[in-house]
């Protein structure tokens, strides 16, 4: 008895799926003639990381929403199709594959997380669809293959940037760090900042560690205090630095801390709050930079999202914008080719549009000096982009813009 | 002073400060094995518990907005009177019905327990579909015990493995309950009493510290005093030296079981607080490590021993931030293991644990 109602749970839920997939199969053959360029976006809507991919995608959608406000491109509108990967490595692999192969879109925006973009980056690789990450740091998305990209900086360079503004704006000459050891990101940047503070003449006094979710970093900061630093490098992530700049301040530690986009958000100042009085990060872009580019952006997310953007939306929103960018180029330079590129991929257009999206990443490739949101980006021969960095200040718990820093 | 001295000084003052939040914890595993033989693997999970009820207590009554000593104290005790109370659940719930021959409560527990591990792990479910899914565990769960129980072919009930089971089963529910119910995402433990920085002779020290110091001396004396100068006290003592024997004599066992239970998770409670209080980070799974190292201070010093458990708990604190301070951050956890090995190999009993001669 108990079998046979089982049994019949599986059946009508096998039905309930063919049905589904019928239904869904008829409705992708449907759209076949409608004249749109399908854009892909993957990110995370839901997990750990979903106040990342819901800000990136508030910035695209932004993007998106302003050109077909604006006519489109060459009078075709553009839609973006997104999927949710969960914040989970293979979900992205799931939802690129989907995007490419069941949807057919022109080319793909995503992800956030550098291990989520290693996950789709491939797949867009072998069926040759650009793919334009908006904020993946870690060298090694765009090592994947010639048709990934990134509109942000990468990793060593905020490095560079730190160990440039630690020895020419805050002067210092001994310099303690405190790293993450289980961290790639922090461990990265440690060895970059080290390398290049030292090249221009700084001295590093003593390199502590620490390892993720640790609580107590009182022990890492007496030995600190005992080299008698004048600034404090933590390249690490805001819960650990807010808890790292209590527990400084409580030891009697009144140097300047700085570190990097890690701390970029508003739970840093609500678990350190005075501690992290003077001190810097860096970041990609400052929503406070009165560059009336990013005013104009600022004001048009308010008005849209109902709240003010942060980098990530700012990147996403770049991202798109350089993808149709490039798409306006095409339709200029290749009329036959963007014709291609509209509605849904059939066995007719295949080769064509193949080209098409070989043509685009050319041209995607070719960017210099595309004035984003975040900065004048141009693409290096590694397909990173190559822009300025912004330095924040921390004051009564509010970050303000301190300086822009070029490569 | 020397610098090198004051440095050294100055890392035992922060090895202290952890040894005796080690210490809080520890009090409570040690009093519990003492009377039943029992490891709570549970009590981690009640010192998080406490840590969460102080942290709600305080936005409730807006002590976080205005610190002060009496809210500090009105925080305290309602989470302490909440853990106590889980504490009480905890043990009429599971581990009574386990020694009275009753294995139905310790299945539904355990099935919940895995239910919710597999869905925190796995599957990601929200809310409503979490409970629902622990709701499934916690009845199959109780359909398998009610089933077993009815076939009487397994051994006798009483087994100490059962119960030890039955506590990782506790806390596993109270891990993956506290996602649920708490959210994933940390915390942070508001500010509820003013502090400011001490220099003692170059040794820099926050109030906050020697305040948690200071809660933590006077609650292990009060229980030194609760246990060797009150009749409880002694009627506790009768049941961890025999408790046959204690019940013949007229001790109401179960309720100085129960009194136990809400003694040690009491403690655990204000250890999380004051956890709060030194460093602001609670989440629902802070209790795992803190929870292990406090074990490990109990067997240290010998479990069952009162004192023992605070020597260990202070022991273990003090080696943890002497090893991050002069050796590396990587050993941290690995100390405490390390210590845990090397007792057990010289001296199985714990520093201040006595002998005792299973009887065959």
């Amino acid at each position: 008895m108990i079998f046979s109602r089982e049994f019949r749970v599986r059946t009508v839920a096998a039905s309930i799926l063919v049905a589904t997939l019928g239904v869904m199969a008829l409705a992708g053959c449907q759209g076949g003639g409608k004249a749109v360029l399908k854009v892909g976006e993957y990110g995370s809507m839901t997990g750990g990381q979903a106040n990342f991919g819901i800000s990136t995608h508030e910035g695209i959608q932004q993007a998106v929403d302003e050109q077909n406000a604006a006519g489109g491109i060459a009078g075709i509108p553009v839609e973006v199709t997104k999927y949710d990967d969960q914040s989970k490595a293979e979900e992205a692999q799931t939802a690129v594959q989907k995007l490419v192969n069941q949807d057919g879109v022109i080319s793909v925006l995503g992800e956030v997380a550098s291990s989520n973009s290693l996950a789709g980056g491939p797949v867009c690789q072998r069926a040759g669809v650009p793919m334009i990450s908006p904020s993946s740091t870690n060298e090694r998305v765009t090592k994947v293959g010639d048709f990934i990209f990134r509109v942000c900086f990468i990793d060593p360079f905020q490095g560079n940037v730190m160990a440039k503004f630690a020895r020419e704006n805050l002067k210092l000459s001994n310099v303690a760090i405190l790293k993450d050891l289980k961290s790639d990101y922090s461990v990265g940047l440690t060895d970059v900042f080290a390398k290049s503070f030292a090249a221009a003449g700084g001295k590093i006094a003593v390199i502590q560690t620490f390892s993720k979710d640790d609580q107590d970093f009182r022990a890492q900061l007496t030995s600190i205090k005992a080299t008698n630093p004048d600034g404090i490098f933590i390249p690490a992530y805001y819960t650990e630095v807010g808890l790292i700049a209590r527990q400084a301040r409580e030891q009697g530690i009144t140097a300047p801390l700085f570190g990097t986009d890690g701390w970029e958000s508003s739970k840093l100042t609500e678990i350190g709050g005075k501690a992290l009085d003077g001190c810097y990060f860096s970041t990609h872009q400052s929503m406070d930079n009165p560059d009336p580019l990013v005013q104009n952006f600022v004001k048009g997310y308010e008005a849209k999202w109902g709240k003010k953007p942060d980098a990530l939306a700012a990147l996403g929103y770049d991202s798109a914008k350089l993808l149709m960018s490039c798409l306006t180029e095409l339709a200029k330079q290749d009329p036959e080719g963007f014709k291609a590129l509209q509605g849904n991929a059939t066995p007719v257009n295949r080769d064509a549009r193949k080209a098409a999206q070989k043509k685009l990443r050319d041209l995607i490739a070719a960017t210099k000096d595309f004035a984003g949101v975040t900065g004048k980006i141009s693409l290096d021969a590694d397909r990173n982009a190559v822009k300025s960095a912004v330095v924040l200040k921390i004051k009564d718990s509010a970050f303000s813009f301190a300086t822009s820093i070029q490569p | 002073m020397d610098a090198h001295l004051q440095t050294f000084i100055q890392q035992l003052l922060n090895g202290v400060v952890w040894g005796s939040i080690y210490a809080l914890i520890a009090l409570g595993y040690t009093m519990v094995y003492g009377i039943l033989r029992l490891i709570n693997f549970a009590h981690g999970d009640v010192y998080m518990f406490g840590a969460f009820m102080g942290y709600y207590a305080a936005r409730l009554f807006h002590v976080d907005q205005r610190p002060g000593v009496m809210g500090t104290i009105l925080v305290f005790a309602c989470s302490m009177a909440a853990a106590g109370l889980l504490g009480f659940l905890i043990e009429r719930g599971a581990y009574r019905e386990l020694r009275k021959g009753s294995r139905t409560v310790a299945y539904m527990i355990i099935g919940t327990a895995i239910f919710a591990a597999f869905n925190g792990a796995a599957l990601h479910l929200a809310g409503g579909a979490a409970v629902l899914f622990g709701a499934a565990g916690f009845v199959a769960g109780g359909i398998g015990g009610v089933f077993l129980e009815r076939n009487k072919r397994h051994a006798p009930s009483t087994s100490r493995l059962t119960a030890l089971i039955t506590a990782i089963g506790v806390s596993l529910l109270m891990e993956n309950g506290g996602l649920l119910v708490f959210g994933a995402d940390p915390k942070f433990f508001p500010q509820i009493l003013p502090s400011r920085e001490l220099n003692l002779g170059g040794i820099m020290v926050n109030s906050s510290l020697l305040i948690v110091l200071g809660v933590a001396l006077f609650l292990m004396f009060a229980l030194r005093f609760l246990v060797m100068h009150t009749r409880a006290g002694k009627a506790m003592r009768a049941v961890s030296f025999n408790r046959d024997a204690a019940s013949l004599m007229g001790i109401p066992t179960d309720h100085i079981i129960s009194l136990t239970f809400v003694g040690g998770s009491m403690l655990a409670a204000a250890a999380g607080i004051l956890v709060g209080l030194a460093n602001p980070k609670i989440d629902p799974l802070m209790g795992i490590m803190p929870g292990l190292k406090a074990f490990v201070a109990a067997v240290l010093g010998g479990i069952g021993n009162i004192p023992g458990a605070v020597l260990g708990g202070l022991i273990m604190g003090i080696s943890e931030t002497l090893v991050v301070a002069y050796v590396s951050s990587t050993y941290r956890d690995a100390i405490a293991f390390a210590l845990l090995i090397l007792i057990l190999l010289v001296r199985p009993a714990g520093l201040l644990g006595t002998h005792v001669a299973e009887k065959v």
